[in-house]
């Protein structure tokens, strides 16, 4: 399996992509500055949302319990999955009680996270992805590289050749709003004829047992009011203690995401049609764990607004399929060693720590302090690669005793200017694809030492 | 022996939860823009829809003749049009697939919020819920004195109030998916028209 590195390396191979990539992210990023600061009270509400989460998570079994009651007085009926195959096998049951072959399904990170799509085809059951990036990735058999802007590595020719294979768009079609046009016309027939709609859950209100999914298509609204049953799934984090604490969030959630100051439709689904069904499906999958790791719980606070990735370095240069997990990027970074420490443990290196990430963050997760700390306990696990570990150990070494800090500081020195390839070399991971900095021509100490000298 | 998940669940969050509960914050530091109507018309065109304000009904119905045509399916839950509207009335055996050739709907929003240009809905105003998204136009009618300045003003308004589904619609449709470039008409509506009067 391709480790993070090596999956951006295929990604840098097609450099104007790369900067088309970084730059069409960067433009997101500062649409969300400059709507942010139209609001006079913007850190104020980042503060109130943290505290409000940081409530949640200090209370989550209750909230959970108080809206599982509502929910069901509301005639809602819920399911609890402790992972993704009891969260896959409900919504098969589901499906094949109701007797239906074929779903919508609107923009759920949670059924990337489970992989719900192929465990609902190897069933037999046909999922039809309404979201038009996801669509887009769907058909092109690829999932999605960002959790708000799910085809942001395709270009438009690429998804008029994937049109015109599909949805019989004539060859050559670029144009996004026609093509956006045609999936229109594609999708309108399978809101009309299918009977089971997915969606996902923005937020869950414990006081009403109401939920909220946002969407700027309307495909949620569209799946799920044709529908005769309604699923939506949710990690058991969605929830928020009352209705009035919406009023946070729905005002930060589209700024960091899009720079929009709301997504076009809020929908508040709270009881459903007579003779229709919704069913609530609430999702553990690791969070439990997350929760007990006290350096890591607050990650559980994330209201999957993307600000971090576009914002990133990183991610902005090397794509969101190098992080090989449905959720990319910083925050995924965080989620991922949770779930497989083994598996993902080159993602919390994937990172610069410049703290971008964590500047942006609706939710003031300390996101860029987590992945340091990710890394020391990948470290202490002994799961790093064993170049790395062993340069590490040097490092360690070297810090901790000054003469001998001195010592490779001096031999350094003289590496840089007259052996670059003894650092420039694949045993080194830390030198790829950097620029190693000048040489200085003495060291901070002696120029200190020189200048106290003459300076007194 | 069945393993019960919720149990489970449940319990794992009960031994792994921050061991003291913290205290949720006071939301009344937002203070909001205060100037309603000038900032709501700014917002809803932003987000692109036409803002149009009137004094009474006749200048919408003459704004929906010049811009449909008779044989155009038009839906109203206001009595008022009966006119220019057919009313949007379901009752359980009614089919909401039978909306999928909807023109123009026109509904009355509730109130509409300054900072953003959004509208709220409950369902009783919709007819179906389906109608406001199946509808290829759509039509709001917002009451000048029902605008607050931000959503924590808006769900101060809305409170406890009941509804089975109530929906903020602040624009027509719209994707950015292919290439970042800005799409209006995705799935719901191709154009929202917000018209705005003076009611007491
Ligand atoms: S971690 Fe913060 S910035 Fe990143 S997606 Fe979650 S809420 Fe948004």
């Amino acid at each position: 399996m391709k480790d993070h590195a090596a999956l951006a390396d295929i990604f840098n191979r097609d450099e104007e992509r790369v900067s088309w990539h970084d730059d069409t992210l960067w433009f997101v990023r500062e649409k969300r500055d400059k709507v942010s600061k139209d609001i006079e009270d913007w850190e104020q509400l980042r503060n109130a949302a943290s505290q409000i989460k940081d409530n949640v998570l200090s209370a989550l079994d209750r909230y959970l319990i108080q809206f599982e009651k509502n929910a069901l007085k509301n005639g809602v009926i819920v399911h609890w999955a402790a992972d993704a195959l009891e969260h896959n096998r409900i919504v098969l049951s589901l499906l094949k009680k109701a007797e239906v072959k074929s779903m919508v399904k609107s923009k759920s990170m949670l059924t990337e996270e489970c992989h719900l799509n192929e465990f609902l085809i190897e069933n037999g059951i046909e999922v039809i992805d309404t979201d038009l990036g996801e669509r887009i990735v769907q058909l092109a058999n690829e999932a999605p590289s960002h959790i708000v802007l799910p085809c942001i590595h395709k270009k438009k020719e690429e998804i008029g050749e994937i049109f015109h294979e599909f949805l019989g768009t004539p060859k050559g079609l670029s144009d996004p709003q026609q093509l956006t046009e045609a999936a229109r016309q594609d999708l309108r027939e399978k809101f009309l004829t299918r009977k089971a709609a997915l969606t996902g859950v923005n937020f869950a209100i414990a006081e009403t047992g109401e939920f909220v999914v946002c969407t700027n298509e309307g495909n949620a609204d569209m799946g799920a009011h044709l529908a005769d049953i309604h699923i939506a799934s949710m990690g058991f984090e969605k929830i928020i203690p009352e209705r009035k604490h919406l009023g946070v969030f729905l005002r930060l959630l589209a700024r960091s995401a899009t720079g929009q100051p709301i997504t076009t439709y809020s929908s508040h689904f709270k009881r459903p049609l007579k003779n229709k069904e919704i069913h609530i499906v609430i999702v553990d999958n690791g969070r439990t764990i997350q929760l007990g790791r006290e350096d890591f719980r607050n990650s559980l606070k994330c209201i999957r607004c993307g600000a971090c990735m576009n914002t990133c370095p990183v991610y902005r240069r090397s794509g969101g399929h190098s992080y090989h997990t449905a959720i990319a990027g910083p925050i995924g970074s965080i989620l991922a060693p949770n779930l497989d420490m083994e598996k993902y443990k080159d993602l919390p290196f994937a990172s610069t720590l410049c703290g971008s990430c964590t500047n942006v963050c609706p939710v003031k997760i300390d996101i860029h302090q987590q992945l340091y700390k990710w890394r020391q306990v990948i470290v202490q696990s002994g799961y790093t690669d064993t170049s790395k570990t062993i340069a590490m150990k040097g490092m360690a070494f070297t810090l901790s005793s000054s003469r001998i800090f001195d010592f490779a500081g001096k031999s350094m020195r003289l590496t840089l200017k007259y052996i670059p390839f003894a650092i420039n070399n694949q045993l080194n991971p830390w030198y790829k694809n950097r620029e190693m900095p000048e040489v200085p021509k003495e060291s901070f100490k002696k120029w200190y030492h020189q200048n106290r000298k003459n300076g007194n | 022996m069945a393993i019960d998940s919720r149990e489970i669940i449940l319990k794992g969050i009960l031994e792994h939860k921050p061991k003291s509960i913290t205290t949720l914050p006071d939301l009344n530091f937002s203070k909001g823009s205060g100037e309603g109507l000038h900032k709501f018309i700014a917002s809803a065109s932003f987000n692109g829809s036409k803002v149009y304000r009137i004094s009474g009904l006749t200048e919408l119905r003459k704004y929906v003749r010049e811009n449909f045509s008779s044989s155009d399916k038009i839906l109203t839950t206001i009595a008022a049009l009966n006119d220019i509207a057919k009313q949007a009335e379901f009752s359980e055996q009614d089919d909401p697939h039978d909306l999928e050739d909807v023109d123009l709907t026109i509904l009355k929003a509730q109130l509409g919020v300054a900072e953003n240009g959004a509208l709220w809905l409950t369902e009783e105003l919709l007819g179906h819920r389906v109608l406001p998204f199946i509808t290829q136009h759509l039509i709001l009618i917002l009451n000048e004195n029902e605008i607050v300045s931000s959503m924590n003003d808006a769900y101060q308004k809305i409170g406890d109030q009941d509804y089975n589904y109530g929906v903020f619609i602040s624009g027509p449709s719209k994707t950015a998916d292919i290439e970042q470039s800005l799409v209006i008409g995705a799935h719901g509506a191709r154009s929202l028209g917000i018209f705005m009067m003076q009611e007491n």
